[in-house]
């Protein structure tokens, strides 16, 4: 009795360092096996029975061609091994992958129905990720980064513009594709808080690597204010360097490809900038989003993005990529 | 015999057998005179020479032609091979910088387009190539100079595809070929692919015509259908696969290249084109072709498993209709490789259903196999370990499919490294492991020298670890979010440790792979030759000589069951006497036996072509018509092409359905054959019929993409768009209809003895062709395919049914020229009946193409 007791706690001990091992290798800011959403939690359950049932098959399966081959390679009775075929020919899948089935298509999201409310149009572009959050008062526009409320399924509408993307965020869900010319769509829930890591799936040319972007799920009310002061123009620069920053911004013609808001800067191009300086990432998930990263991407946009069309600012001189990236990072 | 007379009905001019059929046991067993059975053998032995020296590559035997197959697909996967080594090593800490992101494109889209046109498929198709012929004792494939073609034909299209890559100028936008990624190209890459691929497509649909022939028309008299080895039946399934699964991929390179070379909106969402068109058109041939892929190595596995087990497959009627089976669920699950395109659910749930459905058949094949190990007293050997990895390593696979098949867990897995380990376990499982076991089982059918054990044994093992720690950690990596396809990936996202495994593992497999490779080439210079049947296999590819000769099997046997090695003691020595048929060549050419397609009954000797240089000159001709619009050279390519039909025209005229000598033949043991046949009785008629089968899938695939236009698309054809001209169309219809009146009168007239009015017929007949191309020509004139996929789609069908009246003409022209100098008469009518075949499709596809460039605007604006 207390033998067996010992050698179950000992079982649970290893079991659970097992369980913690295989936890820490599944974590991830962009992993599907560390869900932070409905979607992503239902899928991650629906693949550890998966896994556990195909491990079991698989090695009854072998163990059974192990055992007729190698432990006991005498003759067998015929009615064995015709039972043998329909048994684990036909009858044992079509139980199995039945209720497989079943379960399977019963999860099936509806990705047509409406959400919670809140509406975000993301259009795929080479190498990056336009933004609208519809709002009654209009759209309010951003790039390369996704917010969204904790507990409320959002309505992701996508589309793109030249070639096909994918729009996938592992830690809440299952991935949806983008076509230039067709809309589709995706809904989501985030059920915790936290900074998350999405990536385009379908291969879309030399940078496909590197168009990802950042999703946050903030609390409600943080959202709600956060949006207010995204549909905001931007300020104006603060201090010296800033507006040297400025200054340069025009001389070099950004302006003629970035849209800053409540500027003279009104292009469309490229990503919107208006409040640039307070997303967590640039160049869509390329580099942080460090003073000193600003300038690195500014001068080195097709070391860092091969075949971007954003072209390198690298004759531009230290001190006044430097005040680029002051004007840039205070566009909060 | 019912069956017999349904499927081979006799032609009213062709003589039926004379004497006795089936033989008697007493016949069999009267010995041969020692004498004359030397000096037949030595008549054989000259028609089937091998010629030496330079002119050995002028040969077209299947033992030689099915050997440069094999080793030049091998020496693609090698090359496709060292693709992946540098993929693996790039990929082996983030942000490496080892090669650039425009080369890594083009390294995984060779990889995987290398992997899959040039070695998966075709070495299906060249071992068979190779083995068939032994495996129903046949001297040979039907068509030897077909082979020899298709041979040069991807050689010379797979060095062309796979060379790019040292230009820089390789395909880069996946194997897939997504547009508009694929279509915006600037590169002359995505053409090469394309024209490049297609080639080698039209060579690969010519083997599977040949091979399908070969198992239903060249087996030994007796072999009925139910006891043909599995293999047979696999390379029937197979063959029938690629029928249908290749023509629409055909069509929709036609479609694309359209649209990179002339501007024709067919993807183009702009212009009211589609990118889910070619992915639909791209996938209906894509999952047929994974098991396109799978099941020839499930056949090796069949003849493999009974030879260890020593006793026969438990479950043949089983295994052949889940093989059957699985070919027909294969073609309803291209879906499931568009689960994240945004189709309704209601797709979704029937396409996953249908995807998890083909597990059925499956897994009867594999249990049949254990099945058939526990009923036989096991003796293993160094093929069944490579089969025992294989099984391990595809059933690991084979439940990530199941997994994958589940449309809300594909959302997840989709595109990510867990379908990189998912594909590769059910590609190497279902395909690597068991090619090498079947290497390794009939080396001694081919080089007569078994491989060595101890270094098959070092290579199964460096690449079954290697494998497993190269894929397996990527299951992991795909979930932990990496996508597929990307060229380099940043650190701490828990990706790191497993695709520095993955590449170390990637290293293991390349050790295996040399080792395997050395013992291949080396093998021949270190053994002896093996004993005539090393494994004890009950099939006939054993009764094969040691050292080989060229005859294939000496005589012909008469067969009553599936494994006569083991039923009949007797068999190998009556054969070696030349007891059975066609043991002899009195005019010393080559022939084999052409047999009945149900019971295989006797039907006629069949010449069989021997070594010749044309074939060679016929597919550096087609190569240049592929190749040369690559770079956008359009009349040097239509001089190729038109050079091209005049070699193969030349081939055909000179040595095939030639008017025979003498209409009957002895073939031994009291049976006199017809040296001639024409119509459903010929081999040659059969191949015409397949072949149009695969022709009216491709234009089907077009008339589909009409009418996917319209269901997906609310405004097409859009208003005020030109619509063709009734009139013409209608004209158009008319013509080619009295043009396959004129050619079926050809026919009739021609065997009721009046070759005159055959002439005249043939020749209006070519006229009205003609003029139906023109007629159809001029009806689109009007429309402009560059402004809409609607003008476009019609201008395509038009080109592909004026392209196959005008090739209607020419054959009702070849056989005008057969009549008038004497190839072709009302006795020896084949060509005559081959066209007229031609004609019934061709007419069935104009009348259709009319209808829908005529009504089709009509009826849906």
């Amino acid at each position: 009795m207390t033998a067996r007791r010992w050698k179950s706690k000992a079982g649970t001990r290893a079991g659970a360092s097992c369980a913690l091992l295989l936890l820490a290798a599944c974590s991830g800011r962009q992993s599907a096996l560390d869900p932070a959403g409905e979607d992503a939690e239902t899928l991650a359950l629906m693949f550890t029975v998966m896994v556990t049932a195909a491990a079991i098959l698989w090695l009854c399966l072998n163990g059974l061609f192990f055992y007729v081959t190698r432990v006991s390679p005498r003759r067998m009775s015929r009615k064995l091994a015709n039972g043998l075929v329909i048994g684990g020919g036909i009858l044992m899948p079509l139980v199995l992958i039945g209720a497989l089935l079943a379960w399977g298509l019963s999860i099936l999201p509806d990705h047509d129905q409406p959400g919670d409310g809140l509406v975000i149009r993301v259009q795929g572009e080479q190498w990056w990720w336009r933004v609208a959050y519809e709002t009654p008062e209009g759209d309010v526009i951003s790039a390369n980064e996704i917010r969204m409320p904790v507990g409320e399924r959002v309505s992701f509408v996508l589309d793109s513009h030249r070639v096909i993307h994918s729009f996938w965020i592992p830690s809440l869900g299952g991935k949806m594709d983008m076509f230039p010319g067709r809309q589709t769509n995706l809904s989501l829930r985030a059920d915790e808080a936290g900074i998350y890591r999405g990536q385009c799936a379908e291969f879309c040319g030399a940078s496909h690597a590197w168009m990802a972007f950042e999703v946050e799920a903030m609390e409600p009310d943080a959202f709600d204010a956060w949006l207010a002061a995204e549909a905001a123009p931007a300020g104006p620069p603060d201090g010296g360097a800033e507006a040297i920053g400025r200054q340069i911004f025009a001389r070099e013609g950004c302006g003629g490809c970035h849209e800053i808001r409540g500027t003279e800067f009104q292009g469309q191009v490229g990503p919107d900038l208006t409040h640039v300086g307070s997303r967590h990432s640039l160049g869509a998930g390329r580099l942080g989003a460090r003073l000193e990263d600003f300038s690195t991407w500014i001068a080195h946009t097709d070391d860092l993005k091969p075949g971007v069309e954003m072209p390198p600012f690298d004759h531009l001189p230290q001190e006044e990529l430097t005040a680029l990236a002051a004007y840039l990072k205070g566009l909060q | 015999m019912s069956d017999t007379s349904r499927f081979d009905g006799p032609s009213s001019a062709d003589p039926e057998l004379e004497g006795i059929y089936p033989p008697t046991a007493e016949m069999i067993a009267e010995p041969m005179d020692p004498e004359l059975s030397r000096a037949q053998a030595e008549r054989l032995s000259r028609a089937w020479a091998t010629p030496t020296g330079w002119r050995y590559w002028s040969s077209v035997n299947n033992t030689e032609v099915g050997v440069w197959y094999t080793l030049t697909a091998f020496c693609f996967m090698l090359l496709a091979g060292l693709m992946a080594l540098l993929i693996r090593l790039q990929l082996a800490v983030p942000q490496n910088d080892l090669v650039s992101a425009d080369l890594f494109n083009q390294l995984f889209t060779m990889h995987g387009s290398a992997m899959m046109f040039l070695f998966a498929v075709p070495i299906f198709e060249s071992v068979s190539i190779l083995i068939l012929p032994s495996l129903v004792g046949a001297r040979d494939m039907p068509f030897p100079r077909l082979s020899a073609f298709g041979y040069w034909c991807f050689l010379i299209g797979g060095i062309f595809v796979i060379g790019s890559i040292f230009f820089n100028v390789a395909p880069k936008a996946g194997w897939f070929m997504y547009p508009p990624l694929a279509t915006e190209d600037p590169g002359p890459g995505s053409d090469i692919w394309l024209l490049g691929l297609s080639f080698i497509e039209v060579a690969s649909i010519a083997a599977a015509v040949e091979l399908i022939v070969g198992a239903l028309k060249c087996r030994p008299p007796g072999m009925r259908v139910n006891i043909m080895p599995l293999y047979a039946w696999y390379v029937l399934v197979v063959g029938g696969m690629i029928l249908f699964a290749f023509p629409p991929l055909i069509a929709g390179d036609l479609l694309f290249e359209l649209e990179r070379s002339f501007d024709w909106p067919f993807f183009d969402p702009t212009r009211g084109g589609d990118p889910l068109l070619w992915q639909h058109l791209f996938w209906i041939f894509g999952h047929p072709e994974v098991y396109i892929i799978f099941l020839p190595s499930i056949a090796i596995a069949a003849m493999i498993v009974p030879t260890v087990a020593q006793r026969p497959i438990v479950g043949y009627s089983w295994i052949v209709l889940s093989a059957v089976g699985t070919g027909f669920i294969s073609f309803g699950l291209w879906v499931h490789h568009m689960f994240t395109t945004g189709l309704p659910n209601i797709s979704l749930g029937f396409f996953s259903a249908a995807s998890e459905a083909v597990v059925i058949p499956t897994g009867i094949q594999l249990f049949a196999f254990v099945a058939t190990l526990m009923v036989g007293r096991v003796k293993l050997n160094l093929p069944m370990l490579w089969i025992a990895g294989g099984l391990a390593i595809f059933t690991a696979g084979g439940l990530t499919g199941v997994m994958l098949a589940i449309a809300p867990f594909d959302f997840q897995a989709h595109d990510t490294y867990f379908v990189v380990a998912h594909l590769h376990y059910t590609l190497f499982g279902g395909m690597v492991f068991p090619i090498i076991a079947g290497v390794y089982y009939y080396m001694p059918l081919i080089s007569k020298k078994l491989m060595s054990k101890r270094l098959g044994r070092w290579s199964f093992w460096l690449i079954f670890s290697g494998f497993n720690i190269t894929f397996l950690p990527m299951h992991l990596s795909g979930l932990l979010g990496m996508p597929r396809r990307v060229f380099t990936y940043p650190g701490g996202l828990g990706w790191d440790i497993w695709n520095l495994v993955s590449t170390c593992g990637a290293f293991v497999i390349a050790a295996g792979f040399a080792i395997f490779m050395f013992d291949l080439l080396t093998h021949g210079r270190r053994s002896a030759l093996t004993p005539r049947n090393p494994w004890g296999g009950g099939t006939l590819e054993w009764t094969h000589d040691v050292p080989e000769a060229n005859w294939g099997v000496r005589s012909i046997p008469y067969i009553t069951s599936r494994y006569p090695l083991w039923d009949d003691p007797n068999l190998v020595e009556r054969m070696d006497a030349g007891r059975y048929y066609l043991g002899d060549s009195a005019e010393e050419t080559r022939e084999t036996i052409v047999t009945s397609v149900i019971d295989a009954r006797p039907l006629y000797i069949q010449p069989i072509t021997g070594p010749t240089w044309i074939t060679l000159v016929a597919a550096a001709f087609t190569g240049g018509a592929f190749i040369f619009p690559t770079f956008h050279m359009y009349w040097p390519a239509g001089i190729c092409g038109v050079l091209a039909i005049c070699t193969i025209i030349t081939w055909l005229w000179r040595d095939t359905a030639r008017p025979p000598k003498t209409h009957m033949a002895d073939v031994g043991l009291g049976l006199r054959l017809p040296t001639y046949a024409s119509g459903s009785r010929s081999a040659g008629w059969w191949a015409m019929w397949i072949t149009m089968l695969a022709d009216s899938t491709a234009f089907a695939s077009l008339i589909f993409s009409v009418f996917y236009y319209w269901t997906a698309h609310p405004d097409f054809p859009p208003a005020g768009s030109a619509h063709p001209e009734l009139m013409l169309v209608a004209l158009a219809g008319i013509c080619v209809a009295l043009a396959w009146g004129a050619t079926f009168g050809a026919r009739e007239v021609n065997t009721h003895g009046r070759p005159g009015l055959a002439r005249a017929l043939l020749g209006g007949g070519a006229l009205l062709s003609l003029a139906a191309a023109s007629f159809m020509t001029l009806s689109v004139t009007d429309l402009s395919p560059k402004t809409h996929a609607y003008p476009a789609i019609l201008s395509a069908i038009t080109i592909w049914m004026g392209v196959h009246s005008a090739l209607g003409a020419l054959m009702q022209l070849y056989c005008l020229a057969g009549s008038t100098f004497g190839k072709l008469t009302p006795r020896y009518d084949a060509d005559l009946r081959n066209v007229t075949l031609y004609w019934h499709f061709h007419a069935l596809a104009a009348l259709i193409a009319a209808a829908t460039l005529g009504l089709v605007p009509l009826m849906l604006t």
